[in-house]
């Protein structure tokens, strides 16, 4: 929750009034709101936290960023089901 | 240097260091505020690799730990409410209260839904207008734009049956208390630098001049905070106290002008009490009057709260830097990610939890 995953923008589109984006984070995609980051283009990256863009970075350590996570298995913790986690943590089957 | 070939560049990792050690010739305390810097600095072996006069102080940068346990005894009668979906992030899940956690609350049969952005709670509100949406808004300046923005969006489409269990932090103030007070032994600090990139840094250079410490605004990959320190040891050693910013390419000064507006329109200061330190004045937002509407804490009226933190858990102390997660006793013993004794060992930015998942076994072939 706490941590700010680079992503790219795929697509951008208005929902209800609210400027909202596809994201692709190394293979995961998820809605992010690009209403702090309105001039964020298709194909840039962008600094995302818990769904919401907060500021632009550049291609390269952006991917930079992607690989190391990728690598730790950090996006897995960031992207992955919160009580699958909590359950493993507890030690209890779901 | 076992850990070294383990960074992304370890050619750029060994100069950052040859450089630090190059500096360095005395003593310093450094404290990283964020807990996931204290993740990645356990996790990498970095405080092993720098000249053993320089000590990494973990700071109390983890919103899931310093959310008081009053508001998570709040957050669990809520969500036991039968007409209440309780929505809230992963983290927050196991997070002990004073006698169960959320996960448990949802075994027993309340409505407790993970979401990754606030704005999926507000969804779930818009699907349900017969239930009550609650969504438990915690965590520092990073996840404050993306509540506030769920708040001002359910004002202006008139979700009427969502609402925000308030509990946000804020950095600077922490700093202030924790150089306030007499045990500290702090001497620069690592500045969290996604809090950062929503705030600016402007809020820093009159609390490094006030208190005599340089405060660098840090990454959290291991060779942003390699150079973090380097930059931190170069003031120290050159005595020198500033703000500089060795993580440009994600925080400019002004911060992200837009969330700030967000921030100041939806939030106001107050005072906060922080989990295991105590009440940290203006250390806190909560709604602002225009918002008040969609507060959880008077829309749900929660009496009756008695508070018990385990006699055993000394994670305040670990919070405030002043015990390292190893030198509690019960530290892997009574105490484990599956039966944590405070938030400290669930938290994936808790300094007790970065321990047990990174150095468990070192330190128990040292005892």
């Amino acid at each position: 929750m706490c941590l700010a995953v680079p992503g790219r923008i795929l697509s951008i589109a208005e929902v209800d009034g609210t400027l909202m984006a596809e994201v692709d984070f190394g293979g995961v995609r998820k809605n992010v709101c690009l209403q702090y980051t309105p001039d964020a283009a298709v194909g840039e990256y962008v600094v995302v936290h818990v769904g919401f863009a907060i500021q632009h970075l550049d291609e390269a350590s952006a991917q930079e960023t992607l690989a190391n996570f990728e690598r730790l298995g950090i996006l897995n913790d960031e992207f992955g089901d919160g009580f699958t986690r909590a359950a493993e943590q507890a030690g209890v089957d779901q | 240097m076992k850990y070294l070939d383990e960074f992304s560049n370890p050619d750029l990792a060994r100069k950052l260091l040859d450089q630090i050690h190059a500096v360095t010739t005395r003593p310093w305390a450094l404290m990283e505020v964020c807990g996931g810097q204290t993740h990645s600095i356990i996790r990498h072996g970095i405080d092993q690799l720098l000249p053993a006069g320089i000590e990494m102080i973990h700071g109390p940068g983890c919103p899931v730990c310093v959310t008081p346990l009053e508001m998570i005894d709040r957050a669990l009668a809520i969500a036991a409410q039968p007409e209440v979906i309780f929505c809230s992030f992963g983290d927050m899940l196991r997070v002990p209260g004073s006698s169960q956690d959320l996960f448990g609350v949802k075994s027993a049969g309340a409505d407790v839904r993970v979401v990754y952005s606030p704005l999926d709670a507000l969804s779930i509100a818009r699907e349900n207008p017969q239930r009550q949406v609650v969504f438990f808004g915690i965590g520092f300046e990073t996840t404050a734009p993306a509540n506030a923005m769920a708040v001002y969006q359910a004002k202006r489409l008139g979700v009427t049956n969502f609402s925000l269990l308030v509990s946000h932090v804020l950095v600077p103030p922490a700093i202030a208390a924790i150089m306030e007070s007499p045990r500290c032994r702090v001497q620069a600090f690592l500045a969290a630098g996604h809090v950062c990139s929503v705030m600016g840094t402007r809020e820093y250079p009159p609390l490094a001049a006030k208190y005599n410490v340089p405060i660098v605004v840090t990454g959290f990959e291991p060779l942003d905070i390699l150079e973090g320190i380097r930059q931190t040891v170069v003031q120290l050693e050159a005595g020198r106290h500033e703000l500089q910013n060795a993580y440009p390419r994600a925080v400019r000064d002004e911060g992200n002008p837009m969330a700030l507006a967000m921030l100041r329109d939806v939030f106001e200061v107050t005072d906060r009490t922080w989990r295991g330190i105590g009440m940290i004045p203006g250390s806190g937002w909560r709604l602002s009057a225009r918002y008040r509407d969609f507060d959880a804490e008077e829309r749900f009226a929660v009496t009756g709260i008695h508070t018990q933190e385990s006699p055993l858990c000394r994670s305040g102390e670990v919070l405030q830097g002043l015990l390292k997660p190893n030198e509690c006793a019960a530290f892997g013993k009574q105490c484990t990610p599956r039966n944590p004794l405070g938030a400290t060992m669930v938290s994936s930015e808790g300094a007790c939890a970065a321990y047990y998942a990174y150095r468990r076994l070192d330190l128990v072939q040292i005892s």
